[in-house]
């Protein structure tokens, strides 16, 4: 669905005081001394943010930090518990079906059905957003030969290609969509130097283009440095800072410092170490 | 609706027809396989009823026996395709939360209504093609005296009832949606208390009575006996109109009444952010 000029000069997403929590609290009972004390998990606390329309925002921060959470509040897959989400001026609650109009959601896992197609699968995506028809097999393949897949990998089972190729299978299906706001869930997680180089490259070519707006999740610091406009740094489900690269390069890391000095400036450790509190 | 709107859903409400179309191929093995155990099972029942005879019925019963027979294949060959309809709406949501693509699906700009109406309509196709492969198998291997048959009631009946089915197959696609970890083997017993009530081998009226109570508001009881009152009696239309009367307002009364559960479902699923959990 392509962007309108009226679109362009409003925010293409509003966050106001979300939160979301997960799960209940379970005290341990008297009668059921089986039952583990649980505390519910804070994904979410009173997050604000703006996205403007035709840019590339970044949301930085480490595994648990809240971004796929609050990826998914925006394509409408969960509801917050508080506060309120609008993408192009419409609510994600009370109205989900215009929102899902506008948007279209790449994740850091493949969402296909593996045993099906690049070919099947994007004509399913087509149907489901109102194309699908003649012309879709000629739009697919000038995509995908855009994106550097091979055409012979069009009619392969998904299960067949390699982690790369069904990325860039994905980012294609994101864009046979044309969405207005393209939510990029760590994309180019776990992929290989050339296949994460070449998402990279066609980040920047939608950038170029102003084709859409895109809210880019990542870990990968030089990735956000190089790619984002704005970047929004969220950690334990709270906004810490938002801005330019150069805006927090400079508030948090002056002189000369990188993205990576100013994140670690701001939640007070390592992305690596994150990783490994995860692992441990 | 405008004609827009209308346009929009009816071409996803294709996609989910042409991706389950595409779904069968590429899984063209297991689907073999599936049928190949459908086979058996319905003629196992059918030899079943034919080997009575080497059970002490006398020769001069051989009419009941064939009676038999007929009933026993009616119910095994209905079974099978209401079975495979019921399963095949009934796993909408495990076999996307299976497959990862569950979150692509939601997320996607068209009414659930035209989603699940989309998975139903391909079922009910796949269910009649592979029960008519079963029953040709079926007239091929035994003698049946169909002669009496009212095919157009037995056809009738048959249609009514899909509709009732699909309600209680959506119904029961509500089930992963409230619970991922336990929702699919809870599907499945679901479809095995519907065996158990609706007199698919047996008239409910051998049941203990509170079982034979539950078995009256199965759509499944009045199909199996009005298809083979139909086969074996020559049920007229007319007659079987009560029948067709009582699926029809099931069906009136459940597809929307599921669909709204359903409804209901996802958004508790969406609050509590177990649409993508996987058990």
């Amino acid at each position: 669905m392509a962007i309108h000029a009226s679109e362009l000069n409003s925010a293409a997403v509003e966050v106001e005081g979300i939160s979301k929590r997960f799960g209940e609290a379970v005290q341990p009972h008297r009668l059921m001394p089986w039952r583990k004390a649980k505390k519910p998990k804070l994904a979410l606390d009173q997050v604000s943010m703006h996205v403007e329309s035709g840019r590339i925002t970044g949301i930085l921060g480490a595994n648990g930090s809240g971004k796929s959470t609050l990826i998914r509040i925006l394509a409408t897959l969960l509801t917050p518990d508080a506060g309120r989400a609008s993408v192009f001026g419409s609510d994600v609650v009370r109205h989900p079906a215009q929102v899902r109009r506008h948007i279209n959601r790449v994740s850091v896992e493949a969402s296909f059905f593996k045993e099906m197609s690049p070919w099947e699968n994007m004509l399913y995506a087509a149907r489901l957003y109102g194309s699908g028809g003649d012309g879709t097999r000629d739009r697919v393949e000038a995509m995908l030969e855009r994106l550097g897949l091979p055409l012979d990998t069009l009619d392969k089972p998904m299960k067949q290609l390699s982690r790369g190729q069904q990325q860039k299978v994905a980012i294609a299906r994101s864009f046979l969509t044309s969405p207005s706001l393209l939510l990029m869930d760590e994309p180019t997680t776990g992929l290989d130097p050339r296949s994460k180089r070449e998402v990279q490259e066609l980040v920047r070519s939608i950038r170029r283009d102003r084709a859409a707006t895109v809210l880019l999740c990542t870990h990968d610091l030089q990735e956000a440095e190089v790619l984002c406009d704005r970047v929004v740094v969220i950690d334990q489900g709270r906004v810490l800072a938002e801005g330019t690269p150069s805006d927090l390069i400079r508030a948090h890391a002056a002189p000369s410092g990188s993205l990576e000095d100013a994140f670690m400036r701001l939640t007070g450790k390592r992305l690596e170490e994150d990783e490994e509190e995860k692992e441990e | 609706m405008t004609g827009n709107v209308l346009r929009w859903e009816m071409n996803a409400f294709v996609g989910f027809i042409e991706r389950q179309k595409n779904l069968y191929r590429r899984y063209w093995a297991w689907e073999a396989v599936w049928l190949l155990y459908n086979l058996v099972s319905v003629l196992s029942i059918g030899y079943l009823a034919a080997g009575l005879s080497t059970l002490g019925i006398e020769r001069s019963k051989a009419n009941l026996q064939q009676q038999t027979e007929l009933y026993l294949l009616i119910g095994a060959l209905l079974w099978t395709y209401l079975s495979m309809v019921f399963f095949e709406v009934s796993f909408a949501i495990t076999w996307e939360r299976w497959e990862g693509t569950i979150e692509y699906t939601f997320m996607a700009p068209i009414k659930r209504l035209t989603h699940l109406l989309g998975m139903c309509a391909a079922s009910l196709i796949y269910g009649v093609l592979r029960a008519a492969i079963i029953g040709l198998a079926v007239v091929a291997l035994f003698r049946l005296d169909l002669l009496r048959a009212n095919w157009l009631t037995a056809l009738v009946l048959f249609a009514a009832a899909t509709l009732p089915l699909l309600g209680l197959g959506i119904f029961t696609s509500i089930l992963p949606l409230l619970s991922p970890e336990k929702g699919e083997q809870m599907a499945f017993a679901v479809q095995g208390v519907l065996l158990l009530i609706s007199g698919v081998y047996y008239p409910i009226s051998v049941l203990p009575w509170p079982l034979r109570l539950v078995g009256i508001v199965s759509p499944l009881t009045y199909t199996l006996d009005g298809v083979r009152q139909a086969l074996l009696h020559g049920l007229t239309l007319a007659a079987a109109l009560p029948d067709i009367g009582i699926l029809l307002l099931m069906g009136v009364v459940l597809v929307p009444a599921s669909v709204w559960c359903f409804g209901r479902a996802e958004v508790r699923a969406k609050r509590l952010g177990l649409l993508k959990r996987s058990g």
